[in-house]
């Protein structure tokens, strides 16, 4: 890598948008239904499924991405740990379970009061989570993730169970894997608050990078460490039940995204945090893009195909040494 | 000027510090020597806030540590811990520059830029200002966390063994830098040393501890003495007079 472009975080961030930019155009015209870009303003339905699909659906994409990415590199800074996002961690977990309990005991709830309770699951499960991660030595730094696969783990597994008794198995299979195909027009828009959580997060960029100097530093330097901790988790949490609850869950993100952004630019958020949220929204993207190509006219969900291409990013991660600028 | 009184201290059944009370009046450098294990850093937490007060009451310039709140106190006295870790990708200037943070609590003005500045200048480390954390020496890593410190402004500084790392010649060059800022801008410092030749050299009084007590107090010419020096770390060593200045020969 240059150390020119690696060096100046808008070069990074002009980079991370344009690559962005090309694909929000593709994905507008990559699917099923004809949509030739020179018919659209004389055609009628061309321009009815630009809007009420097409359109819906990327920006359900990037603003799924984006807040992703920003809840792992949050969960990253609560935890002091790199290898925790909120789909291994039981974050994820927790908002399925709260958005099955919701189903099942109260069948007629809007979308958005199901998001609230799978929010608040979602703010439990990660409460208990970072709670018992900050109690583990710090001399191994991976027994959090290893905790948290298992405790994450664990809450799936009575998702799987309560489902199964309850004969909702097939409502699950939406929540736990991600899929854009099913968004529309007026079945996306609550992600929209997940782009406000982004926006919340840039602006306390400075004291979350504070935060991963460790808690004396941060009340040495003034900062409400408590308080701030209580704001990251619900940011966290926020974004990953929106996320569980429109399209499901979506792997690796929150983990491959920080991680990548960490090496090539270093760990000051108020630079890095743009270039996370662009990267996310564009993994997500691409990955949506690629699913709708590689069976076409069949698709396969994004959720699975970010397993296959988040998982060879996070491997690469782990093999090649980290680079010092 | 910091105020203790009465403080005492415990980790669970085991009492780390018994009935504490020391004043340190504004201006020049304190050091606090003792034994491994003595209270120094305990005590330093304490005065930090890092630590709940448990008993006894602790005041900066009047303002008790455990009520006044934290930003305020952040703007009044700065500590770089024994144990700082630097787990973060953040280069020198960022890390130093942090030390501004409760100034502004976020952007940095033109003039936090030039007291980064003259941080990094005043611990020799222009040069290393774009340099990860991560890619430095020990050495240099702890005058960088100095330099953060230092950075923050405050009247009051504690720092819980600086010279931990530092070669010869930058613990003298931080002792000495330490020394300019005490005279020339009226700084408190408290430090604690283990090396006590440079807190004889430097310190304008030394404190000694010792199983959670204090056990001696006074300038240097009084505390560099044979018995002393026993009572606190429980060898004798010889004291000689060197250029009209105590040195204890502890290594023989
Ligand atoms: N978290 C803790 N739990 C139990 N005991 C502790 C804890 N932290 C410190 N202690 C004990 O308190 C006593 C004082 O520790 P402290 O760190 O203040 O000593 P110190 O004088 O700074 O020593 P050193 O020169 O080794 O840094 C020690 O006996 C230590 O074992
Ligand atoms: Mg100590």
């Amino acid at each position: 890598m240059s150390a020119a472009t690696v060096k100046r975080p808008s070069g990074t961030a002009a980079i991370a948008s344009l690559g962005l930019a090309i694909l929000f155009v593709l994905s507008l015209f990559v699917g099923v239904g004809d949509m030739p870009l020179g018919r659209l303003l004389s055609d009628a339905d061309a321009l009815e499924l630009l809007l009420v699909s097409r359109l819906p659906r990327t920006l359900a994409a990037i603003l799924a991405g984006a807040g992703l990415a920003i809840a792992g590199l949050i969960m990253q800074t609560l935890a002091r740990n790199r290898y925790v996002e909120p789909s291994t961690a039981g974050t994820a977990q927790s908002a399925e379970l709260g958005i099955l309990l919701a189903t099942l005991l109260w069948p007629s709830a809007s979308l958005a009061l199901k998001s609230l309770a799978a929010g608040a699951a979602a703010l439990l499960g990660t409460s208990v989570f970072l709670m018992t991660a900050h109690r583990l030595p710090p001399t191994q730094p991976f027994l959090v993730p290893l905790f948290g696969l298992v405790y994450g783990g664990v809450i799936g597994a009575a998702v799987t169970f309560i489902g199964w008794q309850a004969d909702l198995l097939q409502y699950l299979a939406v929540w736990t894997n991600g899929d854009f195909s099913g968004v529309l027009r007026g079945r996306y828009e609550l992600l929209w608050i997940g782009a406000l959580m982004v926006a919340v997060a840039w602006f306390i960029a400075d004291r979350l990078t504070i935060m991963t100097l460790g808690r004396d530093a941060s009340v040495g330097l003034g900062l409400d460490y408590a308080r701030m901790m209580q704001l990251g988790l619900l940011i966290v949490s926020i974004v990953s039940a929106l996320g569980v609850v429109v399209v499901g869950m979506i792997p690796f993100v929150g983990l491959v995204v920080p991680n990548i952004v960490s090496r090539l630019m270093g760990d000051n958020l108020r630079g890095t945090l743009p270039v996370v949220a662009l990267s996310g929204a564009a993994l997500v993207l691409g990955c949506d893009i690629l699913g709708r190509l590689i069976r076409y006219p069949y698709e396969i969900p994004v959720g699975t195909v970010m397993g296959v291409v988040g998982g060879f990013l996070f491997l690469w991660l782990l093999f090649r040494r980290p680079s010092h600028a | 000027m910091i105020r203790i009184e009465n403080v005492s201290f415990r980790h669970g059944p085991t009492n780390i510090l018994h009935d504490i009370s020391l004043t340190i009046p504004k201006g020049g450098i304190t050091a606090l020597v003792g034994p491994n294990g003595a209270g120094k850093s305990s005590l330093l937490s304490l005065i930090s806030r890092l630590q709940t007060l448990q008993e006894g009451s602790i005041t900066i310039d009047g303002l008790p540590v455990d009520t006044t709140p934290n930003r305020q106190l952040a703007k009044v006295i700065a500590i770089l811990r024994q144990d700082s870790i630097v787990a973060s990708r953040l280069r020198v200037h960022e890390l130093v520059g942090f030390g501004r943070f409760p100034h502004g609590r976020g952007r940095l003005t033109e003039e936090d830029r030039a007291i980064v500045g003259q941080s990094l200048q005043q611990f020799d480390l222009a040069d290393l200002a774009d340099r990860f954390i991560e890619t430095l020496s020990g050495g240099q890593r702890q005058r960088a966390l100095v330099a953060m410190a230092f950075c923050q402004g405050t009247d009051y500084l504690l720092l819980d063994e600086p010279l931990n790392n530092l070669d010869m010649y930058y613990a003298r060059e931080l002792m000495r830098s330490l020394r300019a800022i005490a005279d020339e801008k009226g700084k408190t410092i408290v430090i604690v040393l283990h090396d006590i030749n440079q807190a004889g050299a430097y310190a304008d009084r030394i404190v000694a501890m010792k199983d959670g007590r204090l056990i001696a107090d006074g300038a240097p010419a009084e505390l560099l003495n044979t018995d002393i020096l026993e009572s606190v770390f429980g060898f004798r060593m010889p004291v000689e007079v060197v250029d009209g200045k105590p040195v204890a020969l502890h290594f023989r």
